[in-house]
């Protein structure tokens, strides 16, 4: 649109006054807040990032010790486990999530009907209830004198999950990287053949990549020599000895995400599916291709147009919703940085730290699904 | 095969979850001079709702005073013959307005008292579901003009509008709610000179405006790009400014075609209310968490998140079957 004469002089004008009036609120914020702050006695700047900390940490995926390692540790602390919760709950949720979704659509009314209340119950429930309802039953379970066996070697008690061990964290870091190598490889290899480059054919395919997968991963963790003898947890006396510990707060974190995510997962799934015109199935049906196979080939990558968009999303919210680990006390990044705040009154750096955190995890989920959702999309001229 | 399967599985939840919550309940303990919890611990007690029987008021309440209880309950009950009101669409206009603010006002004057003989409540000392209600209803009525005007200001010809209002809106939706509920309870004080401040709930509330405004502003901007372009140019032909053609006739058609987003936008609003309690406010979860906090309760906190879970679903479900109505007359309408 063109300005003419008497609008263009009232367009400037208004930019002006804008300008003018957040730039006025914006120095009198800045202002109060540097006076406020001074009168607090506490100094601005993030220095105080290498001071060391006193508090311990519960859960962390490398090695911190109280009284010897800085904030800034602490903080790397704090994102990796806000990292690995938010990815096992995505994948958790999206595995689950499709399963309901699909079965929602199943002609079979009893599995269709569980399915619908599954998603009515959790999705009008807020997710913060159902953590702090998940940590409460958790503490409720009887001690690990009486716990649960829910197979050999895993027990459910009041102290969390108990599991068998294969390795320590250095052999989880070994595995998550080769399968971060593996993923990356994949797409690497996709992208080149959607150019013509290359012709891989079978070996680029979901079951082959689950099987390296699994493989890869086990094969890296044993040559590297982290790989121990199953440690396989038992009780002796009052507590579990060997093995390894979901902490409750963990849990509680992991199960109450993911079973709130799955929901909306599992919506999403479903209009996806329904979006798929009905000629589709029946023209595979037709050609007398069997249910497994059409939905595998036909309808799965059809309904993946429709459903990456609010997917993607939903991704999104589980990053934002893994801040609530703070209400169960999870030491993620937004449980970190606030007990660093209350320590040394950094609120401003604090808060700076928590939106640069959270504004790069967003952007980065969304370039990736943006990346995934051109790789689906209907080539158009 | 599925049907034998899945008969067999919910029956076996069902038996479960009936044994517990039924047959082996205890319905009742002693309460005289405190309440004597021994016989939900013994090995064979399900479901202790002696709990909820004995805690509801303090639950559905919080602090406030108990002889004034009847206050609080009197407001619940405006806001819920308020919304179904609202869902009314003979009443849709300016009626709406002026029952709304009828019962703001008395929801107000009710809540803190201290005219007409009632006496008077701090804001501290509220609780409960009347929070609740209070925050969610104010964090939509606040947030939809707000999301109305950033969203007018994003899809503007004026740079600096544009760029103000998309800063805003992806600086939000980048960021947790509880990021700015945090940001509203410890920063907000260090933004004002000396003696001057605002309560915590009204600063809760400033966060969760700001925060719904971002999402809102979103949706309405979806249904002002659907509105075809014929009808702005139209209003314009026909001599209507900017703001009358917004006013009359793009608005409404916009709002009408987001109509049942706005709807989820509330029940996600609604259900993102309970972030309050982590800093430290006393909405309806919070009063559930504290009330299994006491010595004689504690261990029971699957029921008491249960009594709660079932208010915040009502509230929720109800929502959600109004949008699905909405939905399908707004298609049918078409």
């Amino acid at each position: 649109m063109k300005y003419t004469g008497r609008e263009a002089v009232s367009s400037i004008a208004v930019q002006m006054l804008l300008i003018l009036a957040v730039g006025g609120l914006g120095w009198f914020l800045v202002a109060t807040t540097l006076e406020n702050l001074e009168f607090r006695g506490v100094s601005t700047g993030f220095s105080f990032l290498w001071r060391v900390v006193s508090m311990p940490i519960a859960n962390s995926w490398i090695e911190f010790v109280p009284g010897l390692h800085t904030y800034a540790r602490a903080l790397l602390v704090g994102l990796l486990n806000t990292l690995s919760v938010s990815g096992v709950v995505i994948v958790a949720s999206t595995i689950v999530g499709s399963v309901i979704g699909i079965s929602r659509l199943s002609p079979n009314l009893l599995l269709s009907k569980t399915c619908g209340a599954y998603v009515e119950a959790v999705r009008n429930v807020p997710v913060l209830l159902q953590l702090v309802f998940w940590y409460q039953l958790i503490l409720e379970l009887p001690a690990p004198r009486s716990a649960f066996k829910l197979a050999e070697g895993i027990f459910i008690s009041n102290r969390g999950i108990r599991y068998p061990a294969l390795g320590d964290e250095t052999a989880v870091v070994i595995a998550v990287s080769t399968i971060a190598v593996l993923i990356i490889a994949f797409v690497f290899a996709a992208g080149l053949q959607r150019k013509g480059r290359v012709r891989l054919g079978r070996w680029l395919s979901l079951p082959a990549f689950l099987t390296l997968a699994i493989f890869l991963p086990i094969a890296a963790i044993h040559f590297s020599g982290h790989l121990r003898t199953p440690d396989v947890p038992v009780l002796k006396g009052l507590n579990f000895r060997g093995g390894a510990t979901l902490t409750p707060e963990l849990s509680a974190l992991t199960i109450g995400l993911s079973i709130y995510t799955s929901a909306f997962i599992a919506e999403i799934v479903r209009a996806g599916v329904v979006g798929v015109p009905a000629g589709q199935r029946e023209a595979a049906m037709a050609l007398g291709i069997g249910p497994f196979v059409t939905l595998r080939k036909v309808i799965i990558p059809q309904a993946l147009r429709i459903v990456i968009p609010p997917l993607s999303g939903e991704y999104l919210g589980v990053i934002k919703n893994s801040s609530l680990a703070v209400a169960v006390g999870y030491p993620d990044l937004f449980a970190i940085v606030n007990s660093m705040i209350s320590d040394t009154g950094q609120a401003v750096e604090g808060v700076t730290i928590i939106i640069l955190a959270f504004l790069t995890m967003s952007l980065a989920i969304s370039t990736l699904m943006n990346w995934c959702n051109r790789c689906v999309a209907l080539v158009t001229r | 095969m599925i049907t034998i399967v899945m008969i067999l599985l919910l029956g076996k939840l069902a038996w479960w979850f009936l044994d517990w919550a039924v047959f082996r309940a205890v319905w009742s303990v002693p309460s005289t001079p405190s309440p004597d919890t021994q016989a939900c611990r013994t090995a064979d007690a399900g479901a202790c709702w002696a709990l909820i029987r004995e805690k509801y008021r303090f639950i559905l309440f919080g602090l406030y005073p108990h002889p004034e209880q009847w206050r609080a309950a009197l407001s619940v009950l405006i806001f819920l013959s308020l919304y179904p009101l609202s869902a009314d669409r003979r009443l849709w206009g300016w009626k709406l307005v002026i029952l709304w603010v009828a019962g703001l006002a008395a929801v107000f004057v009710l809540m803190y008292g201290g005219v007409m003989g009632l006496a008077y409540v701090p804001e501290d000392q509220w609780g409960g579901l009347p929070v609740t209600l209070m925050l969610a209803t104010f964090g939509i009525a606040l947030a939809l003009p707000l999301a109305v005007v950033v969203a007018l200001g994003r899809s503007s010809n004026n740079p600096t509008v544009r760029t103000m209002c998309v800063i805003y809106v992806e600086l939000i939706r980048g960021i947790p709610l509880i990021s700015v509920l945090f940001m509203a309870s410890v920063m907000f004080p260090l933004f004002l000179p000396d003696g001057m401040n605002f309560s915590k709930l009204l600063r809760a509330q400033l966060g969760i405006v700001l925060f719904t405004g971002a999402y809102l502003s979103e949706t309405i901007r979806g249904g002002l790009q659907a509105v075809p372009a014929g009808q702005s140019e139209a209003a314009h032909a026909l001599g209507l400014g900017y703001w009358k053609t917004m006013y009359f006739v793009v608005m409404p058609q916009a709002l009408t075609l987001v109509l049942p987003a706005i709807v989820s936008l509330c029940i996600g609003l609604f259900k993102s209310t309970s972030l309050v309690m982590i800093i430290g406010i006393f909405d309806l979860l919070n009063a559930g968490k504290r009330a299994i906090a006491e010595p004689a309760w504690q261990g029971f906190g699957a029921e008491a998140y249960f009594f709660v879970g079932a208010i915040y679903f009502a509230f929720c479900f109800s929502m959600a079957r109004f949008g699905a109505g909405l939905e399908k007359r707004l298609r049918r309408d078409r």
